[in-house]
């Protein structure tokens, strides 16, 4: 979707702010915690994946999505995949209650389970010799103009551009239909630079790059 | 911290709501009330989780305390200094970055998807996710505001020279800068360039050099280190 998240190359956003904080805390407060750590937690479920996560902070509308901070964008998306998912029930959330017929479950991650959960994203092997590259190392590509209203990592500012084929990172899951249940549709992903002047014109050093990771399906031959 | 994107919280009263089975739709912005308190409210969804069984409380208290003490940029940091002081490992980290870092026990020998881009006088990497705030958290931890925010999300890609002026790093016009938009499941570590005059230091003493922020390529390792620890 042509959503306020995908931000590369906008203006007006202002300066970063980098020396803002010097000893910056891993959360700045105990909520933001919590809500970090549940998502982990309720994640190990696996009623959705990657992409429908991503999706639905994407659906923030763009003004609260603006105001939001990140982990208060992550709480609203959990809630609503919660209820989505039917683990939670809207009116459970209002009260902060189990409805009285709601089965006690057991948790999904126990604590033995958090170091595995630390070292891995449980991303599934890009090594699959089946699955065929449309493109090669070293071609000129083009990126799609598609404008999907779902979920897509394919982000505007490169659509319509012509890029080269650096790197073949294997073979994933293709998020455009992963996100809404339309299935994994494994294809490959590769490291596509694009020359900084060919996505910004002549305000752009001749020099500099852009390295966008794109889909198989994102690409069409030039 | 940036008070201004912060001190919103208070006056978050708004949700999205969404229409479940609804996918292909664009989602309407209808909002709904909810308690204006995101603490409190965050609190009573984690009481109504451990009630229904979904989430272990104990399990919450060893993830919290995992970021908050075990993984970090830390982790990260050595395997630079790694790199620095053993070429063979160099090798092995620019050519497959996840066995590499495997080999340092912080990830899992199953493989994660990483790329090691190696910083020189001539080329320099910054790695940015304009899409959300991707990160290789399993080395460099959570990432920091600066790095979620969205004037960093929006210029990285547009403006990198720019942006690496606010974290004082000036390049000469004769430098490439690579920007890495982190769009996929792929996730980026910079190896930073070793400062001279650091011949005789331990690894131990040059991963104390290496900050979070040069492993993602918007400054570079002083030496001797500068008091600032950004």
């Amino acid at each position: 979707m042509n959503g306020i998240h995908d931000m590369g190359g906008m203006h007006g956003m202002g300066p970063i702010h980098a020396e803002a904080e010097k000893d910056e805390p891993v959360f700045h407060h105990p909520w933001e915690a919590r809500v970090y750590v549940m998502t982990r937690a309720i994640g190990a479920w696996q009623k959705w994946n990657i992409d429908t996560g991503r999706y639905y902070i994407e659906r923030i509308a763009p003004a609260d999505y603006l105001r939001m901070s990140y982990y208060e964008k992550w709480f609203t998306r959990n809630v609503e995949l919660l209820v989505k998912t039917g683990m939670v029930r809207r009116g459970e959330i209002e009260t902060g209650k189990p409805a009285p017929d709601s089965a006690k479950l057991t948790p999904a991650l126990r604590p033995e389970g958090v170091p595995a959960v630390a070292l891995n994203r449980h991303i599934a092997s890009s090594i699959e010799p089946s699955v065929h590259p449309r493109f090669q190392v070293g071609q000129t590509v083009r990126a799609r103009n598609i404008n999907p209203v779902g979920h897509t990592r394919l982000p505007r500012y490169a659509r319509g551009k012509t890029g080269k084929i650096d790197l073949d990172h294997g073979v994933y899951n293709f998020p455009d239909t992963n996100s809404d249940g339309r299935g994994a549709k494994r294809q490959h992903v590769y490291s596509v630079r694009f020359a900084a002047r060919e996505l910004w014109g002549d305000q752009a050093s001749t020099r500099d790059s852009v390295h966008i990771d794109l889909w198989d399906d994102y690409l069409e031959h030039v | 911290m940036d008070a201004s994107r912060r001190g919103f919280l208070g006056a978050m009263g708004a949700a999205m709501q969404v229409k479940a089975n609804a996918d292909d739709e664009q989602p309407d912005h209808q909002h709904q009330l909810v308690p204006s308190d995101i603490s409190l409210r965050v609190k009573s969804l984690e009481s109504l989780l451990v009630e229904k069984g979904l989430v272990d409380p104990a399990a919450l208290d060893a993830l919290v305390d995992t970021y908050e003490h075990k993984v970090g940029p830390r982790n990260g940091a050595k395997i630079v200094a790694r790199a620095w002081t053993n070429s063979a490992y160099k090798k092995r980290l620019l050519a497959d970055a996840a066995a590499a870092i495997a080999e340092v026990g912080f990830l899992s020998t199953q493989g994660e998807h990483m790329l090691a881009v190696e910083n020189t006088p001539q080329v320099h990497n910054v790695v940015v996710c304009t899409l959300c705030s991707c990160y290789p958290w399993p080395i460099l931890g959570l990432p920091p505001v600066w790095y979620k925010s969205s004037a960093y999300r929006a210029r990285a890609v547009i403006d990198p020279r720019g942006v690496l002026k606010e974290f004082g790093l000036d390049l000469p016009e004769d430098v490439q800068v690579q920007v890495w938009d982190s769009t996929a499941e792929l996730r980026y570590l910079v190896l930073p360039e070793r400062p001279a005059g650091t011949e005789n230091l331990s690894e131990e003493a040059l991963a104390a050099l290496v900050t979070r922020n040069s492993m993602i390529g918007v400054e570079k390792v002083k030496f001797p280190a500068v008091e600032s620890p950004r």
